[in-house]
């Protein structure tokens, strides 16, 4: 019987192998099949490219389009329907609804985005930090976080905004600190399901450093929570951030913004529909895109679910 | 005793608690055996006696509370990280489950290279010496060629554990602890990987720890078998001799519990009652006197030690003459 594992070994001639194909290309061969996934993928997509067209815009002319169509008062005809002039109608003060609904895109999402991406760097250091060194560490960082997440987010960002005041800086610093302790939260749980696996023990035995387990093994491992959950991040932020608008302390008119321009809509809603519906609908199907994306990438991300 | 020439390992007084203040769990508790080079010790206990436990403390992994490990002379609890480092390249573990100790995020090229690359065997630049050790080690344990890109998940137990084999070799150790290294596969697989490493230890003249909790996984493997139990060593001989001579009542209680292939066998199998005693704060005495059918009031009170009953058979019961 001492051969029994010579004729079970497998025959290396004749069968190709496989192509060196990272998870990464695999995950994203998965999310392709995502049609749902793929389709909100191509909505924020088509909104980026605007927002940028519209950046491009404002600084080629230098801003002169901007204050002659975008934030200019035609009070004779204000509240007009949608027409073939203006597809998406004029507010209440006589702007054309479309150019303001575009221009207004880089507010959510590339604020919404930046917010997020900032809470997921502080919040995910923080957390990993808390998780790989436990004890002490942990317990100061954590229930720091705990305080900050035992007032409602929403709350929170109206409180640094209204200590700071309201500038566009300030909210996206209020957003992104109501955003840290759920990364932080996310991470550290990632980071101590992994530190306890077997195969961090067989780094070691192989002599692997600290930073070496860390960056080869435990970030590349939580990543895909963490992907997923600043996905859903932006989405939440891009609600706050029309949320404080709003309620007047997000984005100051005549900036437009979809938050503030429902909120200041909204008095209008029996003489023109067109006013409110059009951003809301803005702003739900951003994030229901975005929500669309996200739970693409959850399954598209793990490695244990083939396809 | 062992020739003290050929040992390669010995372990002194060796015990590793968790815990402190109030609770403390006595997972090791005053471990003493050596391996001589190139031969295999068998350690078998049920679950949650602390082998693995002891296996890790051995290699450092866990840092023993007390007790010393000479490895090839030198006591390595004494090593600082730099000389542990350099020491990992002679030591190694294989792991029970082959999924958990496989990172989900590493191929089956970039698992293997890991070590070279940790200890500084291979530059990292140098592709093709990287490349050609890995597919020297997927030839050695028996892995195609064309499965070098694929991932754990793709894979299936043996496969798995075959790799865990080739990055527990990579280094060319001398030493492996083996824990439970066939008890998470298939019956049917369990065999391909025992004559694996048989043939592996053959062939590079290794030396094991093997940790098991099933006595006839190691009979036929193993030189010597140690007997564990919450922690301690019960009984210790050479496995031929453990098996024709059991002298502790639990090693009889573990014997009696393997099925053997013969119809007209009477088996009378030992079923231990009792409550199982605790590991945290256990008291002075044979921890198996509760289950133990012979126990009478002298089992407790006194720690027990391994005497030498006869030649190389070591026993720590006290009703053994
Ligand atoms: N890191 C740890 N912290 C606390 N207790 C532990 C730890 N590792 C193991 N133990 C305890 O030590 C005992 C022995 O465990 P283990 O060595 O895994 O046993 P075995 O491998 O024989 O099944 C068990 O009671 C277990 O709960
Ligand atoms: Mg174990």
């Amino acid at each position: 019987m001492a051969n029994l594992e010579k004729t079970a070994s497998e025959q290396n001639s004749n069968i190709s192998t496989k192509k060196q194909r990272s998870l990464w290309q695999e995950a994203w061969r998965r999310f392709k099949k995502n049609k749902l996934a793929m389709a909100g993928m191509g909505f924020i997509m088509f909104l980026i490219v605007i927002a940028i067209g519209t950046i491009i815009v404002d600084l080629v002319t230098n801003k002169s389009f901007y204050d002659a169509y975008v934030i200019k008062l035609d009070l004779r005809n204000r509240l007009e329907p949608p027409s073939s002039a203006h597809i998406f109608g004029l507010d209440e003060f006589g702007r054309d609804m479309f150019l303001r609904m575009i221009w207004a895109i880089r507010y959510s999402l590339f604020m919404g985005t930046i917010a997020i991406v900032i809470s997921t760097i502080v919040g995910g250091v923080l957390g990993a930090v808390a998780g790989f060194y436990g004890k002490l560490t942990d317990n100061v960082i954590m229930r720091f976080m705990d305080i900050l997440l035992a007032i409602p987010s929403m709350l929170l960002a109206i409180a640094i905004v209204a200590a700071m005041g309201t500038s566009i800086t300030n909210v996206l610093i209020a957003i992104a600190i109501s955003y840290v302790p759920t990364f932080a939260r996310t991470v550290r749980a990632s980071v101590l399901t992994i530190k306890d696996q077997e195969f961090i023990e067989a780094a070691r035995a192989v002599g692997a450093s600290d930073t070496r387990i860390i960056f080869k093994y435990i970030i590349p491992n939580s990543l895909a929570p963490i992907i997923v959950q600043a996905t859903l991040g932006v989405a939440g932020a891009i609600l706050s951030i029309a949320g404080l608008s709003f309620l007047g302390l997000g984005i100051q008119p005549p900036t437009p913004e979809w938050g503030a321009m429902l909120s200041n809509a909204r008095t209008y809603i029996r003489d023109a529909w067109h006013i409110t519906v059009i951003p809301g609908m803005g702003i739900m199907l951003t994030i229901l895109a975005i929500n669309v994306v996200g739970d693409g990438l959850r399954d598209a991300l793990d490695p244990r679910l083939k396809s | 005793m062992t020739d003290a020439k050929n040992e390669i390992l010995r372990v002194e007084g060796l015990k590793k608690y968790f815990g402190s203040s109030g609770a403390v769990l006595h997972a090791v508790d005053d471990v003493n055996f050596s391996i001589n080079e190139g031969a295999t010790l068998g350690v078998v206990g049920e679950s949650g006696c602390g082998k693995s436990t002891m296996g890790r403390t051995i290699l450092r992994l866990h840092e023993p509370t007390e007790g010393k490990v000479f490895f090839k002379g030198e006591n390595i609890v004494d090593y600082d990280k730099k000389q542990m480092k350099a020491l990992r390249k002679e030591m190694q573990i294989i792991f029970q489950d082959p999924f958990a100790s496989l990172n989900p995020r590493m191929s089956i090229s970039e698992t293997i290279i890991e070590p070279l690359i940790i200890q500084g065997v291979y530059d990292k630049k140098d592709k093709a010496g990287l490349q050609k050790r890995v597919r020297e080690l997927m030839d050695l344990v028996g892995l195609a060629e064309r499965l070098i890109n694929t991932y754990p998940h793709e894979l299936d137990g043996g496969r798995r554990q075959r790799i865990g084999i080739a990055r527990a070799l990579a280094l060319n150790p001398k030493f492996i602890v083996c824990d439970e290294p066939v008890s998470a596969l298939d019956v049917s697989i369990q065999a391909q990987i025992l004559n694996l490493m048989q043939d592996l230890q053959d062939e590079l003249g290794l030396t094991y720890m093997f940790i098991t909790h099933d006595l006839s996984v190691v009979k036929h493997f193993a030189n010597d078998i140690a007997v564990m139990y919450l922690g301690q060593l019960v009984e210790k001989a050479p496995a031929e001799l453990l098996f024709k001579n059991p002298l502790h009542p639990y090693t009889k209680a573990l014997l009696s519990a393997i099925p053997v292939p013969d119809p007209d066998y009477k088996m009378e199998r030992i079923l231990l009652q009792g409550e199982i005693t605790s590991p945290i704060n256990p008291e002075p005495g044979c921890r198996f006197a509760k289950r133990c059918p012979l126990a009478t009031a002298e089992c407790s009170g006194q720690d027990l030690v391994l005497r030498e009953v006869e030649p190389e058979h070591f026993v720590t019961c006290r009703l053994v003459q």
